[in-house]
């Protein structure tokens, strides 16, 4: 139909982007079915693995509905001082890293946390985190928040008009308006929950371990750095393979991240509102939960900062290193496949999104391990797969910035001949700096926090912040960990801003 | 002379033939209904529609395999005419070169075409800080310094009130006009042709009716004309 509706960009580079994503996705994927040992099966530890990964995925989606349903009302239709600081911050669990989160949950819940603290006192038994019930809580931690911005969302949907109806017409808000809507929204969101909890490596590396909590990605990690069992390794990447390709399809179908927070500062008027007590507590629990783990690692963390020793600092500058680059190379290769375009872009676009980084790094490994030391690549291959981890959230944002230039742009630059690399530069980068600003903080931020494909690759030299982190951690330097938090909480919440703010700047769209 | 070569265009089912002449210098109107097919006459002079069969020629070279930027032709949309992010000199100063790297000698040309519309001293603010109808004009004033021998208008100052549309046709006569340039103008208001086209062609019914001069073409309407201006 339309000859050229849009100007003319470079192909080359979305070819290039388009085929480092299939060597990564398709190419590891190959690596691993060619070395799993088929033949060999599955043995009772890892169909262990296969049932505790299950059903901590379906108690922790559960009870992250259940809690989420009454405090999504609560923010639905209550207004209140601090209402928008909260709901920023359930946004904000996508950014936290993983390690951190824990250290801080293990400040609140752990052996010697606040919690065990005032059971003692009162003479009764204390409990412990680690196990089944510490990494529900940790998933629950961190998909809680998920959980109530998807419920709210649902909530601000139904139409005011309803409200309104329903208030003069005395009708029972509760039967009529909110059951549907929850009947509709509650399945998608337990889903993806469960999902995303399929495939949660660092909280199972931190929180379970052992032969009754051990996921297949810690599975996965156990069999390639303990036991160099390659043939195990790749086996049970294949059934996690099969796990996140569900997950994938269904995360992508029903969830919409791209909308990070989005109007939701609207409150519905409404006249059925007779126990305010019961919303705010409800409100006040979880921001507790919410926040207490993260003011002990505040807490915790700045006298930590004197103990760490020299190497966290080293450390902490890979990971800078690693977030720089990832985020450069997610934000190119987003813009590149973004610019070209079409059916092969989105399809490529999604694709991470059906990767583990566990599994990507296994079929890396195994691609690699026989020509070169893994450890010698474990920084580039940490940059390569973040970077591709983040490009479906990149390109979801700056793919819609480019084809929204292409409609109302695209017939003026053709007819004044701009094309190339004229049109990127004076047309599409300044036009889309907010979604690059946001995408390239979103990269910075998760592979600044990242504690999955580096265990599989990282000696003593080449660890990151998030790995050093852990070690300390595993030779029960709390102190000296609680310091390491605080520094990459500081530093991925840090790159996030900047990234943001960089690309929020003073620009007429 | 733009001559449409038994040309055929077709977008989703909508089907239009056009085998029509417009003479070089002057100014005409596509009047007609809307979905009639105006728009898509425009789209496909400009090169953004590939033609089913036929040519469009112009000075009797083949323009139909041409890319919009490298006709000799000039367009101004109903919106979006100008980037919300560049400055107006630089908006303008695209009409000279696409890569926007200017000489000392093309900037003043910038600033002499701003000032041939009436928006000298402007050039640095950006389009959000001026009024529809400044908007309009540095449209114009890049179209002036574009160069082109032909400019298609697409319903361009619609979204202005009575007054300043009127102006803005007044300006549109006095610099692309009276310089020579071939203009075709689709619109919906016969006043507007009135104003400033030297002839009109009706399109409706998938066809492009002959150009004839403006005053002879309401004076004197075809039935079907007549059913549409009512």
């Amino acid at each position: 139909m339309a000859q050229r509706a849009v100007a003319i960009a470079p192909r080359w580079p979305g070819a290039a982007a388009a085929a480092l994503v299939l060597v990564l996705t398709i190419g590891t994927l190959a690596a691993v079915g060619w070395r799993a040992e088929w033949q060999r099966g599955l043995s009772p530890a890892d169909w262990a693995a296969i049932r505790f990964t299950l059903t901590q995925a379906l108690v922790s989606a559960g009870i992250s509905v259940l809690l989420a349903i009454p405090v999504a009302r609560a923010l639905a239709r209550r207004q209140f001082r601090g209402r928008s600081a909260l709901i920023t911050l359930m946004g904000a669990p996508f950014l936290l890293p993983t390690v951190v989160a824990v250290i801080g949950l293990l400040a609140v819940f752990g052996r010697g946390g606040m919690v065990n603290g005032a059971l003692a006192w009162l003479g009764l038994p204390t409990i412990t985190i680690f196990g089944f019930h510490g990494v529900v809580l940790a998933h629950v931690f961190f998909n809680l928040p998920l959980a109530i911005r998807l419920i709210l969302q649902g909530w601000l949907a139904i139409p005011a008009e309803r409200f309104r109806l329903a208030a003069s017409l005395n009708m029972p808000v509760g039967r009529l308006l909110e059951w549907p809507m929850l009947r509709a929204v509650v399945p998608g969101v337990f889903l993806v929950i469960f999902l995303i909890c399929l495939t949660s490596f660092a909280v199972a590396l931190t929180l379970g371990g052992g032969p009754r909590a051990t996921t297949v990605e810690l599975a996965i990690y156990q069999a390639l750095r303990f036991d160099f069992d390659l043939g195990r390794a790749a086996l049970l990447a294949a059934v996690q393979f099969g796990l996140c390709v569900v997950a994938a399809v269904v995360v992508w179908r029903l969830t919409a991240l791209g909308g990070m927070g989005a109007g939701l500062d609207r409150v519905v008027q409404r006249w059925d509102l007779r126990w305010p007590a019961l919303d705010y507590l409800m409100i006040g629990l979880v921001a507790a939960f919410l926040l207490a783990p993260l003011a002990m690692v505040v807490w915790r963390g700045v006298p930590g900062l004197a103990l760490m020793p020299d190497s966290i600092w080293a450390a902490a500058g890979r990971s800078v290193v690693v977030a720089i680059c990832s985020a450069l190379l997610c934000v190119g290769m987003a813009l590149a496949l973004a610019m070209r375009g079409g059916r092969m872009a989105a399809v490529v676009g999604v694709m991470p999104l059906a990767a583990s980084g566990l599994v990507v790094g296994t079929g890396a490994f195994l691609l690699v391990y026989q020509f070169i030391n893994p450890a010698r690549l474990a920084l580039p291959i940490t940059v390569l797969v973040n970077a591709t981890l983040a490009l479906p959230f990149a390109l979801r944002a700056i793919g819609q910035a480019v084809d929204g230039i292409n409609r109302d742009f695209g017939r003026l630059g053709a007819s004044l001949g701009l094309s190339g690399w004229a049109w990127v530069r004076i047309v599409v980068l300044p036009r889309i700096r907010r979604p690059l600003g946001f995408g390239a903080g979103l990269a910075a931020a998760l592979s600044m926090g990242d504690l999955g494909v580096i265990t599989l690759f990282a000696g003593e030299a080449e660890q990151t912040l998030p790995l050093a982190m852990y070690r300390l951690m595993g030779a029960y330097r709390m102190e000296a960990a609680a310091g390491a938090a605080l520094l990459l909480l500081g530093l991925s919440l840090a790159a996030f801003w900047l990234c943001d703010q960089g690309g929020r700047g003073n620009a007429d769209l | 002379m733009l001559i449409c070569d038994n040309l055929v265009l077709r977008q989703d089912d909508f089907t239009l033939s056009a085998d029509v002449a417009f003479a070089s210098g002057k100014v005409t109107a596509l009047i007609g209904p809307s979905g009639a097919g105006k728009s898509t006459l425009l789209s496909a002079l400009a090169g953004f529609l590939t033609p089913v069969a036929g040519r469009v020629l112009w000075q009797g070279e083949d323009l139909t395999g041409l890319a919009p930027g490298a006709r000799p032709i000039s367009a101004i949309f109903q919106d979006n005419n100008l980037f919300p992010h560049l400055t107006i000199s630089q908006n303008v100063g695209l009409g000279l070169r696409p890569a926007l790297r200017l000489s000392q000698s093309e900037v003043a040309a910038v600033d002499q075409a701003l000032a041939s519309v009436g928006l000298a001293g402007l050039g640095n603010r950006k389009p959000g800080a001026l009024s529809g109808g400044q908007q309009s004009r540095a449209a114009l004033a890049r179209v002036l310094l574009a160069q082109r021998p032909i400019v298609v208008l697409d319903e361009p100052f619609a979204a202005l009130g009575p007054g300043l549309k009127d102006d803005m046709l007044d300006i549109v006569r006095a610099t692309l006009a009276d310089a020579g340039r071939t203009l075709l103008m689709v619109t919906h208001d016969p006043a507007d042709a009135k104003r400033i086209a030297d002839q009109a062609v009706f399109v409706a019914d998938g066809t492009v009716s002959s150009p004839v001069a403006t005053a002879a073409f309401f004076d004197d309407p075809s039935p079907a004309l007549a059913a549409y201006l009512g």
